[in-house]
């Protein structure tokens, strides 16, 4: 059925554009060491909490419960995107409303989970978000959480991809493009560590495709 | 693709003259072969809330219905089926045998058998279902509680669905649909 009969014979989606994010056909397979060593952290206990504030994925939920831990969706992107965050600033400019933001969409409890699968969320967050949105997953972390990110090393622009990172094996992505979410900027190492100065550990792992992982400990 | 086997999914839509819930329900128009994906028609009665019809307070009832309009308040069908179509709007927690979302909820879900978010779906709250399937595309940001099936239900009966369109080649069937986990 094609997605344009569904929306005439309803008179149209409240919501345009959940059929044009994903790009079909792209999906590639990733072997991760990241998300291998964040498994093996999280795999030597049941009933973790796990947030995931990467695109909605029923891989990854299957996974996760599968392992025996709670599981709480974010999507930090697709939040951020909401159109009704842009208010007009004192010169009637268009701005991200970050605390409407924060409030909404990281409204988590604190201390509250024991690893977070960030992805690769933070390089395609506006710039004003990055630094509060790693702040807030501190808060929400229990000491000694860890947290699963991805960092680009090379700045492809608008020819970077964002993926939808659906959990395959317990060392085995699948990477699926999602349309209209474009690369914001590229981080170097000394930057990233400055993103997570409050947190207690960094480890990283360098990919054969310009993504550099890391296990952050909290 | 997008057909079922009738009696595997028991949650299809279908306008109804008939019925309504407790709650004063005005009468939705009626549109005809408006039923989401072309699932089969059921002879068991649906009540509609169209979209032009706006509903604050409790609902409750004992027969399936389909909310394309705003309701705002709690929904109870205990045992039935409801249904979000794409223009409805639910600030509401929800206690439902099956849930299906097209369109935007607000709250809680509770559902003994079965959630299912399509992709144009839009869910901010927590649920708590036996099953649920996501259709790639569709937003959801809450946690997840993945309830055992009551012994002897339909559900563990039924074998799993294969729900979602988008589904990755590298997944299963129940990598589309949980169930809890069988230990």
């Amino acid at each position: 059925m094609a997605p344009g009969i569904f929306h005439k014979l309803f008179g149209g989606s409240s919501r345009q554009g959940a059929d044009d994010d994903v790009v079909s056909g792209q999906k590639v397979i990733r072997r991760s060491t990241g998300f291998n060593e964040f498994i093996k952290a999280i795999s030597r206990e049941h009933g973790l909490k796990i947030l995931d504030l990467g695109s909605t994925s029923a891989a990854n939920i299957t996974f996760m419960t599968g392992l025996g831990h709670g599981f709480h969706q974010g999507d930090l992107l697709r939040q951020a995107s909401d159109k009704s965050l842009m208010v007009p600033n004192g010169d009637g400019i268009p701005t991200l409303d970050i605390e409407r933001f924060l409030r909404e969409s990281t409204n988590f409890a604190r201390e509250d989970f024991d690893a977070v699968m960030f992805w690769d969320v933070a390089d395609f967050l506006p710039d004003c978000l990055v630094a509060p949105v790693i702040e807030r997953i501190h808060y929400a972390m229990k000491p000694g959480g860890i947290m699963l990110a991805f960092f680009h090393t090379k700045d492809d622009g608008p020819n970077a991809p964002f993926y939808r990172y659906n959990i395959v094996a317990k060392d085995t992505l699948e990477l699926q493009p999602v349309r209209g979410v474009r690369l914001q900027r590229v981080y170097q190492n000394r930057q990233v560590e400055n993103l997570f100065r409050d947190y207690a550990s960094i480890k990283f792992f360098l990919g054969r495709d310009n993504i550099r992982e890391m296990l952050v400990l909290r | 693709m997008w057909k079922r086997k009738e009696d595997e999914y028991g949650t299809s839509v279908e306008p109804s003259t008939s019925g309504s819930p407790s709650a004063a329900v005005p009468t939705a128009p009626q549109r005809p072969a408006e039923t989401p994906r072309n699932e089969p028609m059921r002879s068991a009665e649906v009540a509609t809330i169209g979209k032009s019809v706006v509903v604050k307070g409790e609902l409750s009832g004992s027969e399936d219905l389909m909310v394309d309009g705003e309701v705002e308040g709690s929904i109870t069908m205990r045992g039935q089926t409801l249904t979000v179509g794409p223009n409805g709007r639910v600030r509401a927690n929800v206690e439902a045998r099956n849930v299906v979302l097209y369109g935007r909820l607000d709250g809680d879900i509770h559902a003994s058998d079965r959630v299912d978010l399509r992709k144009s779906a839009s869910l901010a709250g927590n649920i708590s279902t036996a099953r649920i399937s996501i259709e790639d595309g569709a937003f959801f940001k809450g946690g997840i509680d993945i309830q055992k099936a009551e012994p002897g239900s339909k559900s563990e009966a039924r074998a799993p669905v294969a729900a979602s369109a988008h589904v990755p080649a590298a997944m299963s069937a129940e990598g589309a649909l949980l169930e809890p986990k069988k230990v």
